[in-house]
Order: structure tokens, then sequence, then C-alpha cells
């Protein structure tokens, strides 16, 4: 009980005392995990979109890989990225290895599934919803997607958030292809890991909580934005 | 409407992106920097944190340290992942270097292994003449031992002092021998939690936090002897290996100016490790 006590003012001291390590930290988390989400929205999107409008051959054991991607053991996703970007393997020309590329990578392998999945699910019930209305409109079918990706908005703002939450919270996945080296791909959890590692339990609880807080507002941004807009729109 | 909120929401996406990747990619480009595969024991005793910067102020060369276990740190360098290696099980690195791996290996400092455990000592382990009878009293008594697992350094010369008995500990896994399949640090935790034996290098043992109500119960053995080595990757095998900053590492760790600087390090008083580069 001691201990969590400790933890809980050691993070307050050093959020206030904004120490230079923890900043450091903090914006690499930020910065990488912010960059997979990007990554990822780009590609699960549109991918979730056509999973979720179009008909054709696999598309129901594509979903079903997808959904079943979404429990991927990060560190299963780590070791499968070590061993494309080793230089052994078949990218190792490039020499991305422990950068933050090759986090950003694991984590975009990590958050496309979740976003995928929930864009699928959402839009294919919305479209079901809508089918008729759209049928008599005479509209081109990419004004029909973009009425319905619109019209999900806030939801899919949840499978973005859902997304973030699973890419800054992992550590399996950005130990192996990080390497935790300090100053350059030491983030968050990885820190974490290390010191409960040292046995500085107290430090490591620290840290959690300080991530936990990050988190937070990140989700009070995204609140706090689809409300404004929400508001706007009533 | 439609189709100007999508682009914005594209755009957004992107500009996510953008953040986050421009200063990423530069960051990778640096060359005046080498991968250094080492162990938990010499990271998590805070040795690195306390040579590097004055390594890079003497010579501007950056050294990005991946700690994994002595197994692990091999076998990243012999996937051509990494520019130096330094390590603690000589035999390993005496083949890494004669399958070709490695240019040449250099001794650089040492300390000793240390058995801990509850203070209570059931196994009775404390005044034991050698490791081996000590590790003898764990077996007779079944008392709990946690053993890393991991094929780290650590792991690789526990097993050797089992041996050495005649005994295969690993029968009894999962009984009063337990493997943890991790780090040093975690496996001390687990000691700690369990109230059982481990072996751990004395560095990591005087750097370590959660100690509770454990200490030091049998040490001095010569068998306990923790030889660190460090070896460049062969560039002949990986060109891609930075061999000129990796030289400048090895030749300054073996340097007096390298051995001083471990010599200096000191954690609550103690000297971690005792430099022997020849």
């Amino acid at each position: 009980m001691n201990d969590l006590w400790q933890a809980f003012f050691k993070a307050i001291s050093l959020v206030i005392t904004l120490d230079n390590r923890l900043l450091e930290i903090v914006f690499l988390s930020l910065r990488l995990s912010l960059s997979a989400v990007g990554i990822a929205l780009l590609i699960a999107l549109p991918f979730g979109a056509v999973l979720a409008l179009t008909k054709f051959p696999g598309r129901k054991i594509l979903v079903i890989i997808i959904n079943v991607f979404m429990g991927l053991p990060p560190v299963v996703v780590g070791l499968f990225v070590y061993l494309l970007l080793s230089r052994s393997g078949p990218f190792g020309v490039f020499g991305l290895l422990f950068t933050p590329t090759a986090m950003i990578i694991a984590q975009v392998i990590l958050v496309v599934p979740i976003v995928t999945a929930i864009t699928r699910q959402v839009l294919e019930e919305l479209h079901l919803e809508y089918d008729e209305l759209l049928r008599s409109l005479d509209v081109p079918w990419y004004r029909k997607v973009t009425a319905l990706v619109w019209d999900a908005r806030f939801s899919l703002t949840t499978a973005a958030l859902a997304g973030f939450g699973r890419a800054i919270s992992e550590v399996g996945a950005v130990m192996i292809v990080g390497g935790n080296i300090d100053h350059l791909t030491r983030v968050m959890t990885t820190a974490i890991a290390l010191e409960a590692r040292k046995g500085d339990l107290v430090m490591a609880l620290a840290l959690g909580l300080v991530l936990l807080a990050v988190a937070l507002g990140i989700n009070l941004f995204a609140y706090s934005i689809t409300e404004t807009v929400k508001r706007r729109h009533q | 409407m439609f189709n100007r909120s999508i682009m914005r929401a594209l755009g957004f996406a992107a500009a996510l992106v953008m953040v986050g990747y421009g200063p990423a990619s530069y960051a990778d480009e640096a060359t005046n920097n080498i991968t250094l595969a080492s162990t938990t024991s010499t990271q998590n005793s805070g040795l690195f944190d306390y040579l590097l910067p004055l390594f890079k102020k003497q010579t501007g060369v950056d050294v990005h340290v991946v700690a994994v276990g002595t197994g692990a740190a091999l076998k990243l360098a012999r996937n051509g992942d990494a520019d130096v290696l330094m390590v603690h099980h000589k035999t390993s690195e005496e083949k890494f270097v004669a399958d070709g791996y490695g240019v040449k290996r250099f001794d650089v400092m040492y300390n000793d292994f240390v058995l801990v455990g509850p203070d209570s000592d059931p196994a009775k382990v404390k005044g034991s003449e050698t490791i081996v009878d000590a590790l003898n009293n764990i077996k007779t008594k079944q008392s709990v031992f946690l053993s890393r697992g991991d094929d780290s350094g650590t792991n690789k010369r526990e097993l050797e002092l089992w041996k050495a008995n005649g005994d295969n500990p690993k029968s009894a896994s999962g009984d009063w021998y337990r493997e943890t399949g991790s780090g040093m640090g975690a496996t001390l935790n687990t000691a700690v939690a369990m109230q059982g034996y481990a072996l751990t290098d004395r560095a990591t043992w005087i750097s370590y936090k959660n100690k509770q109500n454990m200490e030091i119960l049998f040490e001095g053995d010569k068998r306990l002897f923790n030889q660190y080595g460090v070896i460049v990757v062969n560039p002949e095998k990986f060109p891609h290996v930075k061999v000129k900053p990796a030289e400048t590492f090895v030749n300054w760790i073996i340097s007096s100016k390298g051995q001083e600087a471990i010599a200096g390090y000191k954690l609550s008083g103690e000297q971690l490790f005792i430099p022997n580069a020849e």
C-alpha cells in the first residue's frame, strides 16, 4: 500500500518538475503512436469501407481473418517485424531495425485490424439502415461511401481511439523492434518495463500513472472535439 | 460538404503521419553511431548510463545499447543486427569469433555471481564450502530456486554449476526449480515474491532496489567468476557494420581511459565491475 502512495506522489512530482527525460519519453511515445494511428487510418478506413459495402468472393473469410488479427499477440508482431527488418531479413538493407520507424511499422500492424474491423461493422450496419434511401437517390457510388463515412464519423473516432490505445499501451512489439535504446527508441511502456526489471517498482508505477494521464489527455481532446462538432450540427 | 469533410479527415490522418514521421526519419540516418548488443546486467546496473556520455564526449560517437540476455545478444549479432557485442559467456563468445562472426575478442572487465535468498536461509547454504555444495543443499531441501531459463550468460553459468554436481535441475522444473524465462531483474522480483534462491551477477544485485528480506547467502567461489568480453562484428560477414566507430569503441573501452572509467563507477560505495583488459 505504501508503495502505491509513493508511486502516486512520484508521478505527480515527475509531472510538476517537467522532468526532461520524462518529457523526451512521453513525446516519443506520442509521436510514434499518433503516426502509427495516422498511417493505420489511411489503410484501415478504405479497407473497412470496401469490406462493408462491396461483395466479392472471399470477403467473409477476410472479415473473419481481420477479426482474428485484432487479437494478434504484440510479441508475435514484434518477432515478425524483427525478422523482416533484420539485416538477415528481406528488408535488412534499409537498416531500419532499432529505429523509431521500425516501431511505427509494428504499431501499424497492430492497429490496422482493430480500426478495419470497427469501420466495417459500423458502415455495414449504417448501410443496411440507409440502403433504400441511397438506392432511391441517383448518386454516384463514391458519394454514397462518403455520406456513410461522414454519418459514422463519431463511431469512427472511437475506432481511432481504440487503435491509439492499443498502440501507446503496447510493450512486447516495440521492445523487440525498437530495442529500448535510451534517447532513441525508449518509450513509456519500455521505460516502465525497464524500471520494473531494475526492481524500482515505485518509479515503474509512477511512469504508468503518467502514461494513463497522457492517454486521458488524448481522449479528452478527442471527446471535446466531437462534442463541439455535434453541438454545431444540432 | 461530405467530400470536404472526408478530405479534412484524411488530411488530419496525413498530418499525424508527418508530425511523427519527419523527425523520426532523419534520426535514423545519423552515421556516427553504433549499435551495441549487450546484457541486461550492464544496462540495469547503470554502467552504460555512466560510461557512454564519457565516451561520447571524448570521441563523438553515439552508442545505441540494446540490452538483452547474452544468448539473445549473440543471436542478434549473428543476424548482423549489431556492430559491437559486449556479453559475459566466454565459450560462446569464442565460438562466435571462431564461426567468423566476430573479428577478435577482448577481455574488458569482471565481477562475480552471488547466490541470493531469503535471510531465513531455509536450505542452509550459508557457510557452504563451495557453490556446488550450496546448490546441492537447495536441491536436497527442495527449496524454491528461481532460474533465468532464458539462455542468458547467467543462466548458462547456473546450468554449468548444477552440471558440476551431475545434476539436471530441469527435471524438477515447475516444482522447486522454477524457470522464469525473464531478465535478471524480473527473476529477482519473482524470487523475492516466492522467497526463493537465485543466482545473480553482483552488479545487478547491488543496483536492484526491491531486495526486501533477501540477501547474499553465498559468494567467493572462484567458479563464480564473471568475465565480460567485447567483440567487433565481422565486416567481412556483414558489410554494413560500422567498423570505424565500432573499433573506436572497443579501443576506448580497453584503453586506460575506458578502464579507469569502469573502475570509477560505484553504486552505494561499491565498485560494480573490475577492469581487466590486457
